[in-house]
């Protein structure tokens, strides 16, 4: 695998989002040591340079023949998704090296007449005939904000609500960030006074419980066991994954209180066979506090209605009794565009080859991962354990 | 009638305009289920819970509650910038279905989840209706 220092703001070059797909799976071939003919599976995401037939594109791009290819569409799920697939395919027998990657570095601007890359409606489409440009911009529901915020008050009308326990989230994910070089916010530790008494954005929601977008970038190699076994680095088995969507917007989610990785862990702890009380790290899709908070609870870590005095009692950091993010997570890592979802994958990767320097959990093994894309819409779950 | 402002405003297509049309008569109008007695929002072709096609329109009371709710302290778009503090919300109609909305003529107080709210009818210069709510008896 291979990732790219997060950076608030980025000032290298600019390349087109084909260029950092070939750096990034050049880079991840090179820590996996294989190479490129090796390869015979891709999986991607959207590309700046083009909306359609990507995987193609890329295969093309990098000389690669494949086997299987796969575009994925989860947004912050995608990584988590990513590698599931990669998985299934080769355990399935239709290739055994994948190269997954989302590049997500700034890209050169384009002349006037090229379309844009941004839109002020984020997740949302107002193309006509799309359910969110009728029923939901029309109102101002628009980004990712405001619909967690909702969640957030739904919960807190169902089960209660202790600021200071999702606070507690930013601030111990913080002082994992701190034990992390490579982390967007290292060196400036906050405490749980200093989220609440952050900006709100959206009530519940404060600033310092919202993530920080930056520039960045990830790549990983998922292959079958026996080429693993000739890897350089200590082969890391994906055992059990999940994946559940069922609304893109919360309006017409039909439980906004049971979360969609409810199912997926399910499937996952059952693929694996290993006991939630057997997992070292947990490491979650951490857009706003609140998702970590229900995907503790959703994925079976705590009863369900508990989350708020369960992370009140335990201690989150790399040093604690329930590690979770212990890369500082995207609050304090930094969240690089869809690689985002990545930066949980590198970190269990990273945890359980006991390459996270500082911020290492002595003896760990078992990792639980879990992807989050659109607001709580989709979510994928993933199981990682040494060999 | 209010200004639309450049707000981005709904585009009806076939299947939707029954509803949009009940709005500008100060209505709300559902979509039913003939099959499995299932109440519709948003507007489909076919029924979410069963997929038959037939779905009758009938008037409702439009009288729900506030399902959940935000104040939304930035703008969540350019064409909202006056409107902060937003109040958005999800309101849930008597006969259980959801809609996206903001509610009016109301006190941040007054964003509780469960509060009974009522239909406002906010007829745009553009001849689109929007539906929001404000708390009721």
């Amino acid at each position: 695998m291979v990732e790219y220092r997060p950076e608030r703001k980025y000032t290298g070059e600019r390349i087109f989002m084909l260029e950092q797909w070939a750096d990034l799976a050049a880079g991840a071939l090179a820590d996996a040591g294989l190479k490129a003919s090796d390869v015979n599976g891709l999986v991607c995401a959207n590309i700046r340079e083009s909306d359609q037939f990507v995987p193609s594109t890329v295969a093309e791009y990098l000389g690669w023949r494949v086997n299987f290819a796969e575009r994925v569409d989860l947004g912050g799920a995608t990584p988590v998704g990513m590698v599931w697939r990669a998985a299934a395919a080769i355990e399935l027998g239709l290739c055994d090296v994948v190269v997954c990657a989302a590049p997500s570095r700034p890209t050169p601007s384009l002349p006037p007449g090229q379309p844009r890359a941004w839109t002020p409606f984020g997740a949302s489409s107002n193309i006509m005939g799309s359910p969110q440009a009728e029923f939901d911009i029309p109102y101002g529901n628009i980004a990712q904000n405001c619909g967690y915020a909702m969640i957030a008050n739904r919960y807190a009308s169902e089960y209660g609500y202790d600021p200071r326990a999702t606070a507690k989230i930013a601030a111990d994910q913080r002082t994992n960030a701190c034990a992390n070089p490579d982390a967007v916010f290292f060196g400036q530790p906050i405490t749980i006074e200093d989220v609440l008494a952050s900006k709100m954005v959206a009530d519940p929601l404060h600033v310092l419980e919202i993530v920080m977008p930056c520039a960045g970038g990830a790549a990983v190699v998922v292959a079958s066991k026996e080429v693993a076994r000739r890897c350089r680095k200590r082969p890391v088995y994906v055992t059990g994954f999940g994946e559940h969507l069922m609304h893109k917007t919360p309006t017409y989610s039909p439980d906004l209180l049971h979360t969609p990785i409810g199912p997926a862990a399910e499937q996952a702890f059952g693929m694996s066979g290993i006991k939630r009380s057997d997992v070292d790290a947990v490491q979650l899709y951490d857009c706003y506090t609140i998702t970590v908070l229900m995907s503790i609870e959703d994925s079976g870590f705590c009863a369900k209605g508990e989350g708020m005095s369960f992370v009140a009692s335990q201690d989150l950091t790399f040093a604690g009794d329930f590690p979770v993010n212990t890369h500082g997570g995207q609050l304090g890592f930094g969240q690089p565009g869809l690689a985002g979802g990545f930066t949980q994958v590198t970190e269990a990767v990273r945890q359980v080859r006991g390459e996270a320097g500082d911020h290492q959990v002595p003896g760990c093994e078992v990792v639980y991962c879990s992807g989050t894309g659109g607001i709580m819409s989709e979510q994928t779950a993933l199981i990682v354990q040494g060999g | 009638m209010a200004a639309t402002d450049g707000k981005p405003r709904p585009a009806p297509i076939p299947t939707t305009k029954p509803f949009w049309d009940s709005l500008n008569e100060d209505k709300v109008r559902l979509q039913h289920c003939a099959e499995c007695g299932a109440w519709v929002y948003y507007p489909r072709r076919r029924c979410p819970s069963c997929l038959s096609a037939a779905l009758e329109w009938r008037e409702v009371s439009g009288r729900g509650h506030i399902y959940s709710w935000t104040v939304g302290r930035q703008a969540t778009h350019p064409a909202f910038a006056e409107d902060v503090p937003q109040f958005l919300a999800v309101v849930e109609l008597a006969e259980g279905v959801r809609m996206t909305t903001t509610i009016v003529d109301a006190e941040e107080g007054d964003l509780v989840v469960g509060r009974a709210v009522e239909p406002v009818f906010e007829h745009g210069a553009d001849g689109m209706t929007l539906l929001h709510f404000r708390p009721s008896a």
